[in-house]
């Protein structure tokens, strides 16, 4: 199961996937690339990722939700390469007979892929650098693009 | 009858992002005494190219695409890979 895309994020091949007449709701979660205030002019993130071992790792992350939430019908993709500030890198979407699973699953496996997955970004700024992002808090190191 | 123990393994080491540019290199081959656990292949990949060296002392890895310890034990055909702070979604 390809979970990984170069391409941008579509949302309705996604909605299409998880919909079901028993779920009666369907929970969202995008995750965009931000240029906020203290973000220092993000222009875009290139996304790498370790491929064979982010697919690996999302096929357990799924089935773990499949366990816990044994009705969600859930679709994930994740984008690798330039993915250009507001576009989405990630992309999660649940269906479940009622709302508080979907919300329950969607904020399980945001939080799993943010722990788990082999993926790194280098964030590009306006000025021409380039930055490793350590999410633990700070950059990891600068240099030109 | 006792299995035959290898007394080496041939591990493929790989390297992901910004331990990539630290190392020169995306992959590499070593050769290990065994037996040998995954900071044994760390050490020696420091050894074997020098960027590596700079490293952090205890990167997160994995052993064959799944999250691994430093002391988990490494064996002929491993694929031991290096991956500096996760920054997915």
């Amino acid at each position: 199961m390809p979970y990984l895309t170069a391409s941008p994020l579509a949302l309705e091949p996604l909605l299409a996937e998880v919909t079901a007449p028993e779920c009666g709701g369907t929970c969202v979660f995008l995750g965009t690339v931000r240029d906020g205030p203290g973000d220092g002019g993000v222009t875009g993130i290139e996304y790498s990722a370790y491929d064979a071992m982010a697919e690996a790792e999302l096929d357990r992350i799924l089935a773990e939700a499949r366990r816990q939430w044994g009705e969600a019908r859930i679709a994930v993709r994740h984008r690798v390469g330039l993915v250009p500030a507001e576009e989405a890198s990630v992309a999660i979407v649940v269906a479940t007979p009622h709302r508080a699973d979907a919300f329950a699953a969607c904020r399980y496996l945001i939080e799993e892929i943010k722990r788990r997955l082999p993926i790194w970004k280098k964030e590009l700024r306006a000025d021409g650098t380039a930055t490793w992002v350590d999410p633990a808090g700070h950059p990891s190191m600068v240099g030109p693009r | 009858m006792k299995a035959a123990v290898l007394a080496t393994a041939t591990v493929r080491v790989r390297f992901f992002a910004r331990y990539a540019e630290l190392a020169g290199r995306a992959e590499g081959t070593l050769i290990l005494r065994l037996p040998a656990t995954v900071a044994d292949v760390l050490d020696r990949a420091r050894d074997e190219w020098p960027g590596a060296a700079a490293i952090p002392p205890a990167p997160l890895a994995a052993v064959n695409r799944r999250h691994s310890r430093l002391d988990a034990p490494v064996t002929d055909g491993d694929e031991v890979a290096l991956l500096p702070p996760l920054a997915g979604g």
